[in-house]
């Protein structure tokens, strides 16, 4: 009988961060896998946060336009004429 | 192809910069141009200010090639004077982010306490109100739905939160790049990308919720 206290729902969503930037001790990321393995809601947490950091990287895929030559053109110069 | 010099070797890199190869100064432009905007996008209120706080950046790190000492990357001092720059301006504009980064030591629950069960069998902390599956992405095209809820969620982040996440998330740094870029420490770090992510969650989930007859 293990005298812990048990690992919680609440526990998880607070360790999820910790969990998939690996900064865990590995006891704990042994508890925290036994507790997904047994709990449907927090297998479904964790795939929206997966979902939720995938529509924000998506947010990067949005368009740059590049750099207009004539800017471009004008800190290349100023490059050039920055010699000492 | 410049005699094949290799600008992905820093060493390489830095001399051509200080010879003022213009190959070099073109090669960090490709490579991190939009990159700069994004980021800059987090502090000023509208792209066109962005992509002048970018073009300052790139003539300051003219200004400042000779004075730069290898103690950092290159990426990372340009992302530090392109931070410097941008915060200023974000001031001017009003939209002004802290200097000092340290996360509210005020508690910032991940999800509503209410949602879970004070007292089971189990023991209390277990799920009330679980999280409902949102459905296939493809049904009800998440991507585009997602986009636009997340990019105002963002925008209302408190302005520490966003910043980290605009990092990690967005631009897909490493937390070592991150830290470094803020001077905060790894702890910090994860604390205010955890609470942001918690929040964009959030935001997503209430979205999905809405659009669903219940």
């Amino acid at each position: 009988m293990s005298t812990k206290t048990p690992y919680v729902c609440r526990n998880f969503v607070e360790d999820v961060t910790d969990y998939l930037e690996g900064a865990l001790p590995d006891d704990t990321v042994a508890r925290i896998e036994e507790h997904l393995a047994d709990c449907p809601h927090c297998r479904e947490y964790l795939k929206q946060l997966r979902e939720t950091i995938a529509a924000t990287h998506a947010l990067g895929d949005q368009d740059i336009d590049d750099m207009p030559a004539d800017v471009k053109q004008r800190i290349m110069d100023a490059f050039r004429r920055s010699q000492a | 192809m410049d005699g094949g010099l290799d600008f992905n070797d820093e060493a390489v890199l830095v001399k051509a910069l200080t010879a003022r190869e213009p190959a070099a100064l073109a090669f960090l432009i490709d490579t991190y141009h939009s990159s700069l905007v994004r980021l800059a996008d987090q502090y000023v209120p509208s792209r066109s200010i962005a992509e002048e706080v970018v073009q300052d950046t790139w003539l300051a790190v003219i200004e400042g090639i000779d004075r730069f000492e290898q103690r950092a990357t290159v990426k990372t001092w340009l992302y530090r004077i392109l931070l410097n720059i941008a915060r200023s301006r974000g001031t001017k504009e009003r939209r002004s982010i802290p200097f000092a980064l340290n996360p509210s030591l005020e508690p910032e629950p991940a999800v509503d306490p209410h949602r879970f069960r004070r007292y089971s069998r189990r023991g209390r902390g277990q799920w009330k109100q679980p999280p409902q599956p949102w459905g296939d992405p493809e049904e009800h095209t998440l991507a585009t739905e997602a986009h636009a809820v997340i990019r105002q969620a963002v925008a209302e982040l408190p302005p520490d939160q966003r910043e980290v996440v605009t990092m990690r998330d967005v631009l897909g740094w490493t937390a070592a790049e991150t830290c470094n870029a803020l001077s905060i420490t790894d702890t910090n770090q994860r604390v205010l990308l955890h609470r942001a992510r918690a929040k964009l969650r959030t935001a997503l989930e209430q979205h999905y919720r809405q659009g669903r007859p219940s």
